[in-house]
Formats: C-alpha cells, sequence, structure tokens
C-alpha cells in the first residue's frame, strides 16, 4: 500500500451517490477508501478480499456478506438466487474455505408474483445443496410497489477454512503463475443482452456457477494456494488490478491466453466493451508458484477445459499493477471510472 | 471472428512498421479523424511503432467530444421536463455539460434511459403513448442515417408523442475547417472508415485536390492503421496528394446512396458549433421542415441552447491537433474521467481517455520500460 501525503481527494466528485458508485471500478474504490474504511476503523489490508478472516477460539472463519440487485430476475444460465447463493459460496471459496451457513436477506417489492418467488427461493435450494452449504438464518422484509425491482437479495456466509495457509493478496510473490479457471465475459454479457434486448445470433449464458469444488481439489492436492479470487462485477482487470496493487507487485498478463468465446467476443466488439472488464459469476483466477503451476492448471481444466496460464507476478514496475502484452508494447491496465458504457459507433 | 483476427496479427502489423519506417525519409505529421482510430492506435501501442519524426494528432472525430456543452445542457433541461423519457446512447450519458450530466439528471430523478439504436426510442415512445419521448441525436454520417430511419419509423407510425435533439455534425467541412486554420500543422489525413462506408469517399476528392494534402480511407484495427499510415507516408514522400481508400473491404467511392438520399430527405444541412472548437459553415444537420415537427427544442420551448465556455479546458486544441493531453496542467489531476473537465476525457473514444486509460503517467511519450522480471 503507498501512501499519498498529497492533500486529499474528495473521496467522491459529485454530491449524491450515482450508478458507477456500485461498478466496482475507481469510483467504489474511492467511496470505500475514502468513506467506509476510515469509518469503519479498518486497516490498509482489511475489507480488500473476498470476505474476512475471524480467528474464533482458535479456529479459522471465513465471513463474507453480498447484496444481488440484478435486472432482470431471470437469465439464461441462472437467476437472482442461484446467484446469490453461488457468490457468497465463492467469496468464502476464495478464502479458502468451505460454507458452514448461510443467511438470507429478502426484499420483496409489493407486486412481485408468488410463482416467481417460487421460482427463486427453488434455484437457491438447489445452489446451495449443489455448494454443500446449509441456509441457516434468513429476514423478509416488503418494500411499497415501486420501490425495488422486484426482488433484492442479501446473502452473507460463514465458512470453515481448509487451506493450510493464508489466501490473500499479501502472499503473492514475484515468479508467481496466475491461472484463470475459464474462457470471460459470459454473464455481463448474458445480462446486458436480456435486459437490453439485445439479439445475438447464439444465446449466451451466463457462467454462474459455485467454485468450491475445484477450491476444494485444489487444496487436498496439495497446491500451495498464494491468492484466489473470483471474477465478479468489473471483471478479471478488475480483479487483478485490485490484487496486485494490495500485493505491491506487477502482473504481467498474456492477452492471448484469455479464452474468450466468440460469441462473447463479438457482442463486446459490438457494443465498444472491453471484455476484461465484463461481469462474471462463475470464474476465477489463482496465483501458485510455477512449481505448482502444471498440477494447478491440471486441476483447473477437470473442471473446464479453457482454464489456462494467462500471466505470471513480477516485482513491482514503475506504474502499472497490471501489463498487457499488445503489438506496440506493453500496455498498463487501470480500474475503470464505473460503469462501462457502450460506445455510439 | 477469425476475419478479424487477421487485422490483429502482430507479426504482420510489424511488417508493416518496417515498411512504414522504410519508406520513411523526414518527418511526417498525420491526423486520424475518428475516436475509434485514437482508441485503436493508443490500445494497441501503434503510435509506439512508428519511426521518430512521424507524428500522429488525434482529430475531432469524437460524437460525444464535439456536442457543444449548451446543446447538453439543453438535453438535461428537457429530461427534467415532467413525463419526458430522455432516450441517448451509453457514452453520452456522462458527459457533462455546463450544469452537469445527463447521468447526475438521472440520479437525481430524471428518467433518462440509455438506448442502442434510435429505434428503441420510437419503440419507447410506442409502449408509453401517455409520456413525451425524446432521442438525444448526435454523432456523424455513421449515426446519422439511424437518426433518419427513426424520424420516418415515427411518421409511418404517426407518433405524436417522440421527437429528438438533433445535434449531428459532418466530417468534411471539420476538415476543411483544420486546414483553413493558419496554425494547421497536418499534412496528411486518415478519413474515418465507418463514415466512409455511409458517404463514400468522393467528398474527399475537391479537399484533397484543393489544399494539396494525401488523404487516407483507413479501418480500425491495427494493421489498417498501419497500412493507412504507410499509404499516407508514401504519398507525402512521393509529392502526391490522392484520396486512397485502405479499407476497400468495406467502403466504396459512391458510399451507401440509400443512406444518403434518407439523410437528404430528414435533415438539412446547416452552420453548426462543435465544442471547443466553434462555428463551422455547413457542418451540422437539423430537421428538414418537413419533419421540423420532431424537433424537441420547438416542441418544448423556452430552452436557450448556451454558447460554451470552456473554461479550463483545452480540449478544443486538443480536437484541432494543436496540443496534446500531456500539454494540459489539469490532465490526470484535476481532469479525470470521475471528474472531467471536459468531454475528451469523458467519452470512449475522447483522446484524453485514451490517454488517460492506456497511457496516464507519461501522457503519451515513451512506452512502458521492460523491467527484468
Amino acid at each position: 500500500m503507498s501512501f499519498d501525503l498529497s492533500c486529499p481527494v474528495p473521496f467522491t466528485a459529485t454530491d449524491t451517490i450515482e450508478i458507477g458508485h456500485g461498478g466496482g471500478g475507481m469510483m467504489t474504490k474511492r467511496l470505500v477508501d475514502g468513506l467506509f474504511r476510515p469509518a469503519f476503523g479498518a486497516g490498509p489490508d482489511d475489507l480488500n478480499h473476498d470476505g474476512a478472516i475471524l480467528d474464533v477460539g482458535g479456529e479459522l472463519l471465513a465471513f463474507t456478506t453480498d447484496s444481488f440487485v440484478v435486472k432482470p430476475l431471470f437469465f439464461p444460465g441462472g437467476d437472482i438466487g442461484s446467484l446469490a447463493i453461488n457468490g457468497t459460496v465463492n467469496d468464502l471459496a476464495m478464502c479458502g474455505a468451505e460454507p458452514v451457513g448461510i443467511s438470507v436477506g429478502l426484499i420483496l417489492e409489493e407486486g412481485l408474483p408468488i410463482a416467481e418467488l417460487q421460482r427463486i427461493i427453488g434455484s437457491m435450494e438447489a445452489a446451495a445443496e449443489a455448494a454443500g452449504a446449509r441456509i441457516v438464518t434468513g429476514d423478509t422484509k416488503v418494500v411499497e410497489h415501486g420501490k425495488g425491482d422486484g426482488l433484492y437479495i442479501n446473502t452473507s456466509g460463514v465458512g470453515r477454512v481448509i487451506a493450510p495457509a493464508p489466501i490473500n493478496p499479501r502472499q503473492a510473490a514475484p515468479g508467481d503463475m496466475v491461472i484463470l479457471s475459464g474462457d470471460i465475459g459470459r454473464h455481463g454479457i448474458a445480462i446486458m443482452a436480456v435486459r437490453e434486448g439485445l439479439g445475438f445470433e447464439t444465446e449466451i449464458v451466463s457462467d454462474c456457477a459455485p467454485l468450491i469444488a475445484p477450491v476444494k481439489t485444489l487444496i487436498s492436492a496439495g497446491v500451495p494456494l498464494r491468492c484466489l479470487r473470483d471474477l465478479t462485477r468489473g471483471g478479471l482487470a478488475t480483479a487483478l488490478i485490485e490484487i496486485a496493487e494490495t500485493a505491491g507487485l506487477t502482473v504481467r498478463l498474456d492477452q492471448k491466453a484469455i479464452a474468450i468465446s466468440d460469441a462473447v467476443r463479438g457482442a463486446c466488439e459490438i457494443l465498444g466493451l472491453d471484455p476484461l472488464y465484463v461481469a462474471n459469476e462463475g470464474r476465477f483466477v489463482a496465483f501458485v508458484p510455477a512449481s505448482a503451476a502444471e498440477t494447478a492448471l491440471g486441476i483447473m481444466r477437470s473442471f473446464n477445459p479453457a482454464a489456462a496460464v494467462i500471466g505470471r507476478v513480477e516485482r513491482r514496475r514503475e506504474r502499472g499493477e497490471v501489463v498487457l502484452d499488445t503489438i506496440g508494447g506493453l500496455r498498463p491496465l487501470d480500474l475503470l471510472s464505473g460503469e462501462q458504457l457502450p460506445r455510439i459507433c | 471472428m477469425k476475419h478479424l483476427d487477421e487485422y490483429r496479427d502482430p507479426a504482420t502489423a510489424h511488417r508493416y512498421a518496417d515498411a512504414i519506417a522504410r519508406v520513411t525519409t523526414r518527418p511526417w505529421t498525420l491526423m486520424e479523424i475518428c475516436g475509434g482510430q485514437t482508441h485503436s492506435i493508443v490500445r494497441h501501442g501503434i503510435d509506439l511503432m512508428l519511426p521518430e519524426g512521424i507524428t500522429l494528432l488525434h482529430g475531432p472525430g469524437c460524437p460525444v467530444c464535439v456536442t457543444p456543452s449548451g446543446v447538453i445542457d439543453a438535453a438535461i433541461a428537457i429530461s427534467g421536463r415532467p413525463g419526458v423519457i430522455f432516450c441517448s446512447f451509453g457514452d453520452m450519458l456522462r458527459v457533462p455539460g455546463g450544469a452537469g450530466s445527463l447521468l447526475s439528471a438521472k440520479a437525481r430523478g430524471a428518467d433518462v434511459r440509455m438506448v442502442y439504436s434510435p429505434l428503441d426510442a420510437v419503440a419507447i415512445a410506442r409502449d408509453n403513448p401517455d409520456r413525451q419521448v425524446v432521442f438525444f441525436a448526435i454523432g456523424f454520417e455513421t449515426t446519422a442515417p439511424t437518426t433518419a430511419m427513426a424520424v420516418l419509423q415515427a411518421e409511418r407510425e404517426g407518433l405524436t408523442n417522440f421527437s429528438m435533439l438533433v445535434s449531428h455534425v459532418l466530417v468534411p467541412p471539420a476538415i476543411e475547417g483544420l486546414l483553413s486554420d493558419p496554425d494547421n500543422t497536418v499534412q496528411g489525413f486518415l478519413a474515418a472508415g465507418h463514415v466512409c462506408t455511409v458517404m463514400g469517399f468522393w467528398e474527399y476528392e475537391p479537399i484533397a485536390e484543393r489544399f494539396g494534402i494525401p488523404i487516407v480511407v483507413t479501418g480500425f484495427e491495427p494493421v489498417d492503421l498501419l497500412q493507412g499510415i504507410l499509404l499516407c507516408i508514401k504519398q507525402l514522400e512521393e509529392g502526391r496528394a490522392e484520396v486512397e481508400n485502405q479499407y476497400s473491404r468495406s467502403v466504396r467511392r459512391a458510399g451507401n446512396e440509400v443512406a444518403q438520399l434518407t439523410l437528404a430527405r430528414v435533415f438539412a444541412v446547416q452552420q453548426q458549433g462543435w465544442r471547443g472548437i466553434g462555428e463551422i459553415p455547413a457542418s451540422g444537420l437539423r430537421l428538414a421542415p418537413a419533419y421540423e415537427r420532431f424537433d424537441a427544442l420547438a416542441r418544448f420551448g423556452g430552452i436557450e441552447v448556451a454558447p460554451d465556455d470552456p473554461g479550463e479546458c483545452i480540449s478544443g486544441e486538443i480536437l484541432r491537433g494543436l496540443k496534446r493531453p500531456a500539454d494540459c496542467p489539469a490532465f490526470g489531476t484535476r481532469c479525470t474521467p470521475e471528474h472531467p473537465l471536459g468531454a475528451t476525457m469523458v467519452s470512449s473514444e475522447g483522446t484524453c481517455a485514451a490517454y488517460y486509460r492506456y497511457r496516464r503517467s507519461e501522457a503519451g511519450s515513451a512506452p512502458v520500460a521492460e523491467a527484468t522480471p
């Protein structure tokens, strides 16, 4: 973590909350670093990972929370229910923990059809079972018609840490390999296609999935996992930038190794979006020492054949936490300001 | 996607870079017109592959950047009128006028919606007969035909609740404006492939002749751009000043005649204000008299389009290629994508945004130094 001794920058350039504050980019970071972190007395490493690790009487527990406000509620490859369970299960998995109990907070909008709620609850149950997680407590509130998008869900999870060593960005070291668990960009494009009524020739299906099984397999095979991160909003680039920034290192990416399906690539070309920043809900990156990369890759490929080594960790470059090989040379990747907006032409 | 990969192949790109180095005997200054080309150049590091002495200036071809701030303020004012649904392309939403952006208007409660096509706005009007639906019609000759289609569609459906705020601009008059400027340093142009797909390139021939300047219609991928640069430098080295077509897989000399006829039917040419640049004669489009009833400014009334006040922002000089982002004292400090002083920092096609995103700490001087791992 570097400290800037110059005059503090106001944590937001606007006097109201805008959509971009939730985009996971620079605006979100300013809000967390400028308001939440100091207010909650958090240290430089707190709030920087997918979950917190708590030492409870000698046993290490992982604790995480996430809220889901996706529109539409149903999309190819999942719905808000499966998303809410997988999101929290995955955050625990990224701490090297298996889920012990999950809480579900529902905020329902007046007028939501019971049949839709039943479908969503059903898929939460199925997702929890698939991940070996139990939903143990919950809460329900109803807001007036027009005050919510049908349904918002918050889930929190407690997990038992099963990894033998800490997994977080600080553990990453020069020479580590970065392995990506599959192709990227499906979830963000699938949601956008349904929400905006964009018809593509091939239906793009969200990658929404639990990640606990590959992580458990990696741990039981004895792969030393330095850092794990699931790629959610902000996509691969944002996740790697956050890790590299916390670790004080540079990640050098091989653009060609990053798998992107033709359908997602095509959609991104048309819309002017960078797939490196498009959301995922069932992909993660693993930082492992080079000596363990082959074993780790073999395991990850057994879950998804598109898994690949996409880069390596280097000592911190003068500028750029994450650099990408391009035709003309290396190019640093930066956090986006807010959300990616489709371009005009 | 295979087709696209050919134009991103590093080996082919380097072959063209080598060819450029071989034909270049002295310094030349080129300008790419289109913001999409600017981003591709900076994103792929094309400028870093060119011999010393070849300067690429980034032109005014970002539709979002050249939309006057007074027009954006008018858009915000219209979006605040009761019952209005205001529809805009995505990357226009963040651009500040004098009184905030459409995104901030949305945050304050205006019904601002992002659309992907003007026809989406027509559909919203059809589905909301009790609301006034306004489309923010901006862009070059690339987007203007779809705007014209939307007007014709609304007319066909007899929609009375659909209108548009028009701020369309045209490329050739802007090139003439740049070349007529006594401060101009541009010696060759890469014309925008997409604009020429619609308009063809016959319009550029008199400009090349009158100003004695090579113009190469160029695509957007790394190999396209390098090929366009090579053709342009060859002309300069050989003392030719012609219009050439690098982007022949998409562009014909005549262009898309149906689209051109539609434009001529729906729009009339007028003098137009360009943000940061000022008024350019015959460089904009307004609705033709037969379609004036779709003009949002006339429909809502009482909304003045104020003249631009650029303040500290030097985007006008950047859009004319007179300065680069590094020349601006506010770049990356007082002016960032979260707090932009001008449109070139906001739009995905803006020059300052490209440099902020891809070249922040050096603002466009040297490539990233190779560090030993």
